[in-house]
């Protein structure tokens, strides 16, 4: 009788995400029309310039992988009750330590791959401590601790491409020489699909699920995010646990960032991100803190990031478009599900009285 | 000019925060409210200033009814009201604040508002000026210029809701006098508070609440003793608790050190034997939250040490604590005692982690849960949120989650606000607990119930024990004159 109460309050959930989806679509369309762009044909742009042909969907999926991986490391950090917003630097700093591994050593390819992703992970775990160290020793928001290491990552990373690690003979911005293509992650026929980091984001994505669904860490967790005060009387050994969900979502990050150089760019650039730490934030917002849920809109976001240059191209619309549609997207969800959990409050007042 | 309150009910959940409580209050005379936390002050004093609504009764101000459905309809009656914490716009300066919700009018009449601050402040002897940001201030500073803004507004009634809390003795010295002063001149003072010392000091008169009811009226002077009587309860226990064998010495604490807050204790000496339940009498913040903490190890003591059967607990935290036999039951069931928006399962779960396995089994936890709730007689189901039980089930809940093998245990009001039947029932529990060599120790604002079910009462008053008590000495006056801090 419980459980079929339970399937029925969390689908009524779902109903009302996929409601609050629904209508800020439909509003997305509207302003993209206001702006000059015919619905349907944007509409089919953003299908066919995202999954038209083998080389787009590739592209798509590439974007996904580590949009999806730094969900995945929101994910872990916002069920403690974190605000993470340090993700980006971890990327950066994931994405150094990668290229530091596929610069320096020889081996061959399939455990360069995994020292590269050993060492992607660590260093995003060490910024994602350094964080975590801040907060909780030094009482410092991670907030503010993210973001400062952030700008800190950002001038590191300036300064290995146009510093130490420049091409010989240049000092330019646009990134390191490439590596020995040994580094590369291979992909599938001359298509940018890489399996490897594909499996990656899975995985990511799978662990963050079962961790919070099944293991005590993830429920410990959880109770911490909601009141570490009481999590502590009971039990739990609160700092700890956040420590431990900084350094995980660091490596997810880390993880990102070696994606990004593996199988993506093939060397250290200063945009290595991708802004993907950011953009992350919101597809969690979106995907109400679960995983796969966060991965879907991954995808989605990803979609609208390549399939948005067709309507550059052929539409003449501005580059910044796909941004505006993915930010509307988000804010109008959150207003419609905040309408509507405030509705069923009242409703439930009501009901009580 | 007369404020009657009358019949005011307003209840949360299955309690009643105040309950048919009638008070009526002169000009000219400074009426004090006082009662232990939880009592239903706060509850009378927002339903006063229009943040609660009362469900029933009247408020009348000079035979006009007054109907205060927000914060604005009761300026407008001209009741004022200085709360606890000032409530100042730090970044703004005393004049700013000053005029903040004073006027209507767009722009602020300045010039004229800077002259009525100084005369104010010229009559009362307030030393502030008007352009130091109002963060430069000490907190005795920005109640009178709370106070300042008040009395501007024009009350005829002015509420002090625990003015002392954070102020220094000088300034409530001065604040003392302001509010005599101010009742001289006619005006209607409430003096709300749990320190019985100051009610007795400025009143002319008192309304004691206990358990959202009035316990009494009086008029003073008079002796504390009845006070803290009408504050606490009857004075003779309701139930006679067998007497059992005691076992040896379980818990020990000596020169103990600690301060929590704006609460410090200094233990010289405390023991419990096993099978022993000791009671904590004393008025709210005489020291015995922060000593139960201390033992408890959610506050670290700053010197003494403490010994649990062959343990020395000093330098160890709360955690290993718990692992060692203590449990600490908070007063604040859902903000340190449970999580409010977990299930009855997902707290099984969580405290079950001693065992090593990582992986939650959820099925065991929630036929576990389910066999919990029947043995605990919890209303609920293995589904229910901590926040969508009642308070009296909240308690059984963390009971349910108290490790099998503790054997001393530390609760903080354990019956408060619950009802008489979950009330009986806990300490059933704690009996039962008792009998399997159990130590518990216990603070309580109801003489009844420390009366009842003590072997031994602690009396402690400004963070030290004044008095102990074996149950064939227990002396109830006795015991009210220590908590006033009275010598006998």
């Amino acid at each position: 009788m419980n459980s079929i109460r339970k399937i029925f309050t969390s689908n009524m959930s779902v109903m009302s995400t996929l409601c609050a989806v629904a209508i800020s679509l439909l509003l997305a369309i509207l302003l993209l029309w206001f702006s000059g762009a015919p619905p349907i044909e944007t509409g089919k742009l953003l299908l066919e310039g995202s999954l038209g042909n083998a080389t787009r969907l590739s592209d798509t999926s590439m974007v996904w992988v580590p949009l999806a991986l730094a969900s995945a490391s929101l994910i872990i950090t916002f069920a403690a009750g974190l605000w993470n917003i340090g993700v980006e630097g971890q990327i950066i700093v994931g994405a150094i330590f990668a290229s530091f591994v596929a610069r320096e050593f020889d081996a061959p390819p399939p455990l360069l791959w995994g020292a590269m992703i050993m060492a992607g992970g660590f260093g995003g775990m060490f910024w994602g401590g350094l964080t975590g160290l801040l907060r909780i020793k030094g009482k410092v928001n991670e907030i503010f601790g993210g973001l400062g290491l952030t700008f800190v990552a950002t001038g590191l990373v300036i300064y290995l491409v146009i510093g130490p690690w420049k091409r010989a003979g240049i000092a330019s911005t646009s990134g390191t020489a490439p590596f020995d293509t040994k580094a590369w992650f291979p992909t599938i026929m001359e298509l940018r699909i890489s399996p490897l980091a594909i499996f990656l984001a899975l995985a990511g994505l799978w662990l963050v699920y079962y961790l919070l669904k099944q293991s005590k860490f993830g429920l410990q967790l959880r109770a911490t995010g909601i009141n570490a005060t009481a999590a502590s009387r009971l039990g739990v050994r609160t700092e700890r646990n956040l420590m431990l969900a900084f350094l995980l979502g660091g490596i997810l990050a880390g993880i990102a960032g070696t994606v990004q150089v593996g199988a993506i760019h093939h060397k250290l650039v200063p945009s290595i991100s991708g802004g993907y730490g950011y953009l992350a934030i919101l597809v969690v917002l979106l995907g109400n803190y679960k995983s796969f849920r966060s991965g879907l809109i991954s995808f989605f976001f990803a979609m609208i990031a390549v399939g948005s240059i067709q309507w550059q191209l052929r539409l003449d619309l501005h580059s910044s478009l796909g941004g505006v549609t993915q930010g509307i997207l988000v804010l109008v969800t959150l207003i419609v599900v905040a309408i509507f959990s405030q509705i069923k409050r009242n409703k439930r007042i009501k009901d009580a009285s | 000019m007369t404020l009657d309150v009358d019949k005011i009910s307003k209840h949360f959940g299955n309690v009643y925060a105040n309950n048919n409580v009638s008070l009526s209050i002169d000009s000219g005379e400074i009426h004090g409210l006082l009662g232990e936390n939880g009592a239903g002050k706060s509850t009378l004093v927002k339903i006063l200033s229009g943040f609660f609504e009362k469900e029933a009764g009247e408020i009348r101000l000079n035979d006009q009814l007054l109907d205060l459905s927000s914060p604005k309809d009761s300026i407008k009656c001209g009741i004022g009201i200085l709360h606890q914490e000032p409530m100042v716009f730090l970044p703004f300066s005393v004049l700013d604040n000053f005029l903040i919700g004073s006027t209507d009018q767009f722009f602020a009449p300045r010039k004229e508002a800077l002259k009525q601050f100084q005369e104010i402040c010229n009559k009362f002897d307030f030393e502030l000026d008007p352009d130091t940001p109002v963060s430069l201030l000490t907190i005795g500073q920005r109640q009178q210029l709370e106070i300042a803004r008040l009395l501007w507004l024009d009350p005829k009634v002015l509420i002090f809701d625990e003015p002392t809390n954070a102020i220094s003795p000088a300034q409530r010295e001065k604040l003392f006098a302001t509010i005599q002063q101010l009742s001289t001149e006619g005006m209607l003072v409430i003096f709300v508070s749990h320190k019985l010392e100051e009610v007795a000091a400025i009143c002319d008169s008192v309304t004691v609440l206990r358990k959202g009811k009035v316990a009494g009226s009086k008029k003073l002077p008079c002796p504390q003793s009845e006070l803290i009587e009408l504050m606490f309860g009857k004075l003779f226990p309701s139930k006679e608790i067998k007497d059992i064998q005691k076992g040896g010495i379980q818990l020990t604490a000596s020169n103990l050190k600690s301060i929590e807050g704006r609460e410090s204790i200094e233990i010289t000496n405390f023991e419990i034997r096993k099978s022993e339940i000791v009671g904590i009498a004393g008025i709210e913040g005489a020291g015995q939250r922060t000593f139960l903490r201390t033992i408890a190890g959610r506050n670290s003591a700053e010197s003494g040490t403490i010994i649990s059967g062959r343990n020395l607990l000093n330098g160890t935290d709360y955690h290993q604590r718990l692992e060692k036999g203590l449990y600490y039951m908070p007063a604040d069931r859902l903000g340190e005692g449970l999580i409010s928006e977990l299930t009855i399962t997902e707290h099984i779960a969580l405290v079950e982690n001693k065992k090593k396995n990582q992986i939650i089994d959820w099925e065991m936890c929630y036929l576990r849960a389910a066999e919990l709730i029947a043995q605990f007689q919890i209303q609920g189901t293995p589904e229910s949120k901590a926040e969508s039980l009642s308070g009296g089930n909240q308690q059984r809940l963390m009971f349910a989650l108290m490790p099998t093998d503790a054997d001393t245990i530390l609760l903080e009001h354990p019956t408060r606000g619950l009802d008489i039947e979950s009330a009986d029932w806990i300490w059933n529990q704690l009996l039962d607990m008792r009998s399997d060599d159990c130590s518990i120790i216990f603070s309580s604002s109801d003489f009844e119930e420390l009366l009842s079910y003590s072997d031994r009462i602690i009396v402690c008053f400004a963070g030290r024990i004044v008095g102990e008590f074996e149950r064939n000495e227990f002396n109830p006056e006795h015991i009210a004159l220590l908590m006033s801090g009275s010598q006998i």
